[in-house]
């Protein structure tokens, strides 16, 4: 076992480090680039533009670049001013060391920027995965246990459903009538907010936040639902048919222990591995929830620096959500692994 | 799937005592039974009949016409007009074209690649298996949706001899080459278990080429799979670009596509809430046909699993 992490931790350390070669390139090779805006505008002098360059450090050649970015500049001297003389070492530590940079549009620490936006994204997906565990495990376990009863029907075509409505568009549909046609009773405004995390009067109040939350969390959810219900469904159905099942029966035990002590319990393990992969989704958010419901997260940042060429901020975003999809994968193995010990890695 | 699955699903057919009618007519016969998949086809046949005659429609899709804007339904416009005053039907079987057309190139990408790669890792094995998987493994733990935003504004600007109708397959390609890796790992497990078979050992033995073997012993015998799996990916890639196109990455205005014309809507959706309900109900409908569709087809192509729903296993 020990063997085995070893091994696949050195591998995940070449996959990194051939990941971000691939990403740095795909990001800095991009026609257009940061500076086109400036240069399509009269108001710019080219000399202004070339001062930019040289301040993020984009007149150097590519592979020059992705080594300051990976290690930093203790080895050659940059131009942090932009006036053309190279008067710094040590401006930059490299990602190795914590450092990824400054963003080009704000001018401020990526990992400021990402800071400040992580923890939103997570408060969002986070509410989003519970309540949709808390909806789908039961539901799933339901569905299996009456196989083809009318619920399961009715479920069967919910997630269907689920799985064929583009968040983007439950998103808009929701906005529509919630916020469009439906009315607060008491307030005669609208039902509930189209966007935001919370409203810009007024203090902190838990009953706002929650009422920010109802909206992007019903439209991100529901296809999570949807989907982990059914995988627990078919996870349970192959499961229910087992020997020691029948066994756990034939001994007396009563239904409400066989299912959950026997059934439940070995179907749970592939959704924990399934809830590992989905890991990384959780820190990089959902872009279109973020996008439609003006929610401030890492989905969104990422889209706006994708518009804006923000290669730092887009390179660190990418590298990050790489190392948690590696990472995921990893820890879906080991704790597959262990919760099962028929599963054996050599 | 799980190894099991593939093998219990290649195993083919049981016999039936009342299958005097080929393999083929067998599976048609069970598709039949599947009403889900029988509703969905019919479905599936009208959006694409209706996306494929779009060019009867008496209005331009592109053309403004700044004295009828933001119309709502009518019966002239039966899905209103935009806010620059153009048949929103129209449009939207425009967008149609489009969104079909990337989901049906994605899929032969997919295919192409997938089946290719997983049947040389699969067939040949050693070396070559493992440098293939490994890729295969690499390119799965990317980050697909943002690397797809990425290579999406990458493609938009980069001017190539076949990319320049309005970046349709640019979008295809970029799907594709992000999305095969399915296929190459189904296909690579198919081929472990069939390479096994009698069938197949009794043709290398007389000698058939690796090429022959392939094509003509193996593939033939994992339609179903990749059928099923095609059903999937046609799905997949129909919802990825009109994300890419909501969120301003994918095919540009004024071509329309499903995804754009969500877009453009979400700034007047509130007064002309039209503007957002079609093109993304026909997004839903399309994508629910084709999944009722491949789960169909794989009650179809799975006895097994037929046999367990009328409780004979």
């Amino acid at each position: 076992m020990g063997n085995y992490i070893v091994r696949r931790l050195i591998q995940a350390f070449f996959l990194m480090f051939l990941l971000s070669i691939v990403m740095f390139a795909l990001v800095n090779l991009a026609p257009g680039g940061p500076l086109a805006g400036h240069g399509q505008s009269r108001h710019v002098r080219p000399e202004r533009v070339e001062m930019l360059k040289r301040q993020f450090g984009l007149d150097k050649p590519l592979p020059t670049q992705y080594l300051i970015w990976l290690a930093g500049n203790d080895w050659m001297k940059v131009d942090t001013n932009g006036d053309g003389v190279f008067e710094e070492y040590g401006t930059r530590k490299g990602i190795l060391r914590g450092d990824f940079g400054f963003s080009f549009r704000t001018r401020k620490p990526v990992l400021e920027e990402i800071g400040l936006r992580l923890s939103n994204t997570l408060y969002l997906m986070g509410v989003m995965l519970i309540v949709s565990l808390l909806i789908a495990i039961p539901v799933g376990i339901l569905s299996a246990v009456k196989q083809y009863s009318g619920f399961d029907i009715v479920m069967t075509t919910f997630f269907f459903a689920g799985q064929a409505i583009p968040e983007f568009w439950l998103g808009l549909i929701l906005i529509l009538i919630f916020y469009g046609y439906l009315e607060n009773p008491f307030t005669g405004g609208p039902l509930l907010p189209a966007g935001g995390m919370y409203s810009l009067q007024g203090g902190f109040s838990l009953v706002d936040r929650l009422v920010h939350l109802i909206l992007p969390v019903t439209a991100g959810a529901l296809g999570w639902i949807a989907w982990y219900s059914r995988f627990l469904r078919s996870n349970m159905l192959d499961v229910i048919h087992l020997d020691y099942m029948r066994t756990a029966r034939a001994k007396g035990l009563p239904q409400r222990l066989v299912i959950f002590k026997h059934g439940l319990r070995n179907a749970l393990i592939p959704l924990v591995t399934m809830l590992a992969l989905d890991l990384p989704y959780v820190v990089t958010g959902a872009v279109f929830i973020e996008t439609i419901f003006s929610w401030p997260g890492m989905g969104r940042l990422y889209y706006q620096s994708a518009m804006d060429r923000d290669y730092p901020v887009l390179m660190a975003i990418l590298i990050i959500s790489g190392a948690l999809m590696i990472f995921s994968n990893l820890m879906a193995d080991l704790v597959y692994g262990y919760l099962d010990p028929r599963i054996r890695y050599d | 799937m799980t190894d099991y699955a593939i093998e219990q699903q290649l195993k083919g057919p049981t016999p039936q005592p009342q299958a005097a009618t080929s393999y083929q007519g067998m599976v048609w016969r069970r598709f039949f039974k599947h009403r889900g998949a029988v509703a969905g086809a019919i479905v599936l046949a009208v959006v694409v009949l209706s996306v494929l005659l779009a060019g009867l429609s008496p209005y331009d899709p592109i053309e403004p016409n700044m004295k009828e804007t933001l119309q709502p339904p009518s019966l002239s416009h039966p899905m209103g007009t935009d806010a620059l005053g153009r048949d929103y039907l129209t449009r939207v079987l425009y967008g149609g074209r489009v969104s079909l057309a990337v989901g049906v190139m994605v899929v032969m990408i997919t295919l192409t690649l997938g089946v290719s790669i997983g049947s040389v890792a699969g067939y040949f094995g050693g070396w070559l298996d493992s440098v293939l998987m490994r890729f295969t493994d690499a390119v799965l733990t990317l980050p697909a949706f943002l690397i797809l935003i990425l290579l999406s504004t990458i493609m938009r600007e980069i001017e190539l001899p076949f990319f320049t109708q309005n970046n349709v397959v640019a979008i295809a390609v970029v799907i594709g080459l992000l999305s095969w890796m399915t296929f190459a790992r189904l296909t690579r497990a198919a081929i472990l278990t069939l390479r096994e078979m009698d069938y197949v050992k009794a043709s290398i033995s007389l000698g058939a080429s690796s090429l022959r073997v392939i094509t003509r012993h193996i593939l033939p015998n994992m339609v179903g799979l990749l059928v099923v799996e095609a059903t999937l990916e046609l799905s997949y890639a129909i919802i990825e670009e009109s994300g890419l196109s909501f969120l301003g990455f994918g095919i540009q205005p004024p071509t329309p596509s499903w995804g754009n014309l969500l877009s453009n809507a979400s700034e007047h959706f509130l007064k002309h809430p039209w503007l957002a309900i079609f093109p993304g109900l026909m997004i839903f409908l399309t994508i629910i046909s084709v999944n009722y569709i491949g789960d169909g087809l794989r009650d179809a192509f799975d006895p097994h699993k037929v046999l367990q729903k009328v409780g004979e296993v």
